[in-house]
């Protein structure tokens, strides 16, 4: 059995020492390691057991430790139909989770509303809170679900660590209404 | 053996005119009463000796836009266990004072049922200890399932009503 390893990314190398930036460090450490918090309300959340089960293996990428509490989690990853009453409280873990933070919308409901298209369903969670990739399907396949998480990694990894900072950020948080 | 001619009988002997329009879907004994008398009558049903309707199944509400000063109906489901009987009895209420006197002084499960008639056509129950929203979120501002709102989400953009057949 062999043990994959993550390429190591470009940086000087010489006996004894390996110079990089730390924004590449950093960006290889978070990519690999992403806690998901499964917030799964139907049909996706059977998706995502199949995705987190061993025939697809969400660990496999990083993701060993689904975090029930948003306080320890990365991604949020937002799985079925969200009524309209259910609205402040995933907006409510959202706000729970620490910085860096990022949001998938797993299948048509997360991403749009899907089918109900109804008073009492939020129509997509980016209603509430910004939403990073939206993975389509109803419900997607567990690769889909995979692919999602394999986006989410690319944005981790090449995410500038002053992006929190800037002024677009604090003006997409803005437009949610978080501080 | 009780059977839905031996309830009429029963329910006229005692009210007389106050109960009217019977009639029987699938075999369902249906009739409808002014609100002033619905508790006098689903008492009487259910502390009735022989009759006994001590169950209240189901407290749901209709909407009748065209019915002019009776738009809208609250229905009470009654279930006699031993007898093996239901009885439907049906209120009818203008839209704009709907008020119905509430069951629970009868049957403490009329509490949420009649909350949820309420929430989705805002039916005021009268006596009702706590008549709040049961389903919806609290934030909304309408009963929705009124016939004058529309099913979809009125805040969606993206839908255009040629492509959906509106």
């Amino acid at each position: 059995m062999s043990v994959k390893m993550v390429d190591a990314p470009d940086g000087l190398e010489g006996a004894g020492f390996f110079a990089t930036s730390l924004d590449k460090v950093i960006g290889l450490a978070r990519s690999n390691s992403l806690w998901p918090l499964p917030f799964a309300t139907s049909c996706c959340g059977i998706e995502f057991m199949a995705t987190m089960a061993s025939h697809y293996d969400i660990s496999r990428f990083g993701s060993e430790r689904p975090s029930f509490s948003p306080r320890q989690a990365d991604l949020l990853m937002v799985m079925g139909t969200i009524a309209k009453k259910m609205g402040p409280v995933v907006k409510q873990v959202y706000l729970q989770m620490a910085e860096p933070r990022w949001v998938i919308a797993v299948g048509a409901c997360a991403s749009s509303g899907g089918i109900f298209d109804t008073y009492s369903v939020l129509q997509g969670i980016d209603r509430v809170v910004p939403v990073d990739v939206y993975v389509p399907g109803c419900p997607p396949r567990p690769e889909q679900i995979l692919d999602g998480l394999m986006q989410i990694q690319e944005l981790a990894k090449n995410e500038s660590l002053r992006r929190r900072e800037t002024e677009q950020y604090k003006a997409l948080l803005d437009s949610y209404k978080i501080l | 053996m009780y059977n839905n001619q031996k309830i009429v009988d029963e329910v006229v002997g005692q009210f007389g005119d106050k109960a009217f329009a019977f009639e029987e879907p699938f075999g369902l004994l249906t009739f409808s009463t002014l609100p002033g008398n619905l508790v006098d009558i689903v008492r009487f049903l259910k502390e009735h000796k022989e009759l006994k309707f001590t169950f209240l199944t189901d407290i749901t509400a209709v909407h009748y836009p065209d019915h002019k000063d009776r738009e809208l109906c609250s229905v009470s489901h009654l279930h006699s266990w031993e007898n093996g009987l239901r009885v439907r009895i049906k209120t009818f209420v203008p839209i704009s004072n709907p008020s119905v006197p509430s069951l629970t002084p009868l049957f403490d499960c009329a509490n949420w049922l009649e909350r949820e008639a309420f929430d989705f056509y805002g039916v005021n129950y009268l006596g009702h200890p706590k008549l709040e929203r049961i389903l919806n979120m609290d934030e909304m501002d309408y009963h929705p399932m009124r016939k004058e709102y529309p099913l979809e989400d009125a805040t969606r953009e993206d839908k255009i009503d040629a492509l959906f057949g509106r």
